[in-house]
């Protein structure tokens, strides 16, 4: 890797703490993000020559606070300070500071700055671009890219976010046990988002829909390292994993689903799986269950099946009925009556999606399952108008190409019969 | 002399690096690998996964389990086992078994995301 490449990755690692640690100095966004961007330019500067920093976060943190702190000085004097005049040495600076950043506070400054973009007054659009912009560091037309929406609507959306977010009290105090707790779900469902911003394909390229679950994996991570014990940001990581994992095997060359039981499990990506096992393992050991274990355990459970037919359905029927326990939800039983047809067949699927027509009733998936089991059923007529409803309410062309399959399928068995 | 070399790197910035990025770095070791193994002087080759897959096996008046990799810097790597465990459950009694008795020091276990046995001759 050239050192350029070397220096991108370690810049691109060091961010999110290193924006977190300067907002706490500053206590403004747009402070810590241009202290930041300061302080990269002055790495790209002094890195090639003097070798990379033993703690690059550290090393930015240091030069962004000082970077920071003249730019205000300058401000109010208004007569410029010499360049670099803070740091001679840059080596000493990290000697000095590496004692300082202990890993608690690192911890609570992530989590701060994580928290702050899933403020609750900002809508979930709006959380993911401000945590893709500003703690991932995406470029505004990457993000635009992948949401399919113009570069200004983008820019607009994020300066928007960021303006409700500086009206808002932003809790810099250190946060007690509760409040971090809860700071910490807020977080992991905000990382969900984004993950599945990129795994549902709504729209954008392939390429960076991709980036979107990379880096939600990538803040997954991140958030783990920093929290190791809990079982929840194991489930969380390991969820992402194991569906991560499926991404080859998801589209077909023509971009069209391809279903689970009909996916080539030879391109499931197996180091991802085998780490999604290793991290379930780990969370369940703790005896506390959580809706990201649940999650990841039904999908270890997929991935663990070498063909279709050894699923054990049996084990994602049992987990699913916990899901719905710990969190009841229409959809969670939609997709418990998908193992309930495979264990005990289409009738008892479909007795027990009934009573969801009224809260699903504008839910794609609602409709695509009801069609495929009235249509095993041999209720040709019924499936028919389920699957009218299914394409009606697709989001995407590759959603009613598939259903549009299934009618296919129905019209040419009717004109034989 | 047998010499074990070891690999570290900033995990973070590892799982940053792009999959071209990523290859560039296997590639060019594959070939200093191969050439080693030709000459039947490489032994076995492991790839861990990230430390966030480890857990920690510690010295208390019982060995206690933490989550996560080992953490001090006061203490230093002396060795390591690769032991084959069906369970992770399992890993963690094969620690607790090697540990008992011992006053200090940690055991951390930690998955292999890649093994590759020995290619040369055992001395």
């Amino acid at each position: 890797m050239t050192s350029l490449a070397w220096i991108g990755a370690a810049l691109t690692a060091a961010r999110p703490q290193a924006i977190g640690a300067l907002l706490r100095y500053f206590r403004d966004l747009d402070r810590a993000e241009e202290a930041f961007q300061e302080a990269c330019l002055r790495a790209l500067k002094h890195w090639p020559q003097s070798g990379p920093p033993r703690d690059p976060a550290a090393w930015l943190i240091f030069v962004g606070r000082n970077a920071g702190l003249d730019a205000a000085r300058r401000a109010q004097k208004q007569e410029p300070l010499p360049e670099d005049a803070e740091i001679p040495d840059a080596e000493d600076a990290e000697a000095e500071l590496a004692e300082r950043l202990d890993n608690a506070h690192y911890r609570d400054d992530l989590l701060r700055l994580l928290f702050i973009c899933c403020h609750p007054e900002l809508p979930a659009t709006q959380q993911i671009a401000l945590a893709l912009r500003i703690v991932s560091g995406l470029s505004v037309e990457e993000i635009a890219r992948a949401f399919l929406v113009s570069d200004s609507a983008m820019e607009q959306r994020i300066t928007r976010a960021k303006s409700r977010i500086a009206k808002a009290e932003i809790p810099f105090a250190a946060p007690g046990a509760v409040e971090r707790a809860e700071r910490l779900g807020a977080v992991a469902a905000m990382i969900y988002l984004v993950f599945n911003e990129g795994y549902s394909a709504s729209g954008g390229t392939a390429h960076l829909r991709l980036t979107l679950c990379d880096e939600a994996i990538r803040l997954a991570r991140l958030l783990l390292r920093l929290f190791p014990g809990e079982p929840e940001i194991m489930g969380l990581v390991a969820l992402l994993l194991l569906q991560h994992a499926r991404a080859p095997a998801r589209l077909d060359a023509e971009g069209a689903i391809v279903l689970l039981e009909d996916q080539d499990r030879g391109l499931w990506n197996a180091d991802l799986i085998a780490e999604g096992h290793a991290l379930i393992e780990k969370a369940l050991r703790h005896r506390r269950p959580g809706p990201y274990q649940l999650q990841a355990a039904i999908a270890a459970t997929h991935a663990r099946a070498a063909r279709p037919e050894d699923t054990d359905w049996a084990e994602i029927d049992q987990l699913y009925a916990v899901l719905e326990r710990l969190q009841p939800s229409p959809v969670v039983t939609l997709n418990r009556a998908v193992a309930v047809a495979k264990r005990h067949g289409p009738e008892a699927a479909l007795a027990m999606i009934e009573p969801l027509a009224g809260p699903l009733a504008g839910y794609f998936h609602f409709f695509g399952l009801k069609g495929a089991l009235l249509m095993q059923l041999g209720r040709a007529e019924e499936a028919r108008t389920a699957f009218g409803r299914a394409i009606a309410l697709a989001h995407t062309p590759a959603e009613a190409a598939h259903i549009r399959l299934h009618l296919d399928r129905l019209q040419a068995e009717s004109q034989r019969a | 002399m047998l010499y074990a070399i070891l690999c570290y790197d900033d995990e973070a910035a590892v799982e940053s690096w792009s999959k071209e990025e990523e290859q560039a770095v296997l590639g060019k070791r594959q070939s200093v690998q191969q050439k080693l193994a030709a000459e039947g002087r490489l032994g076995p080759v492991a790839r861990l996964m990230p430390t966030t897959a480890a857990t920690t096996v510690r010295d208390g008046r019982e060995p206690l389990v933490i989550d996560g990799p080992f953490a001090e810097t006061k203490e230093q790597l002396l060795g390591f086992y690769i032991v084959d465990c069906p369970t992770l459950e399992n890993a963690i009694e094969t620690a607790r078994q090697l540990k008992s008795g011992e006053a200090g020091g940690a055991l951390e276990i930690r998955p292999l995301r890649l093994f590759r046995p020995a290619s040369g001759p055992a001395p």
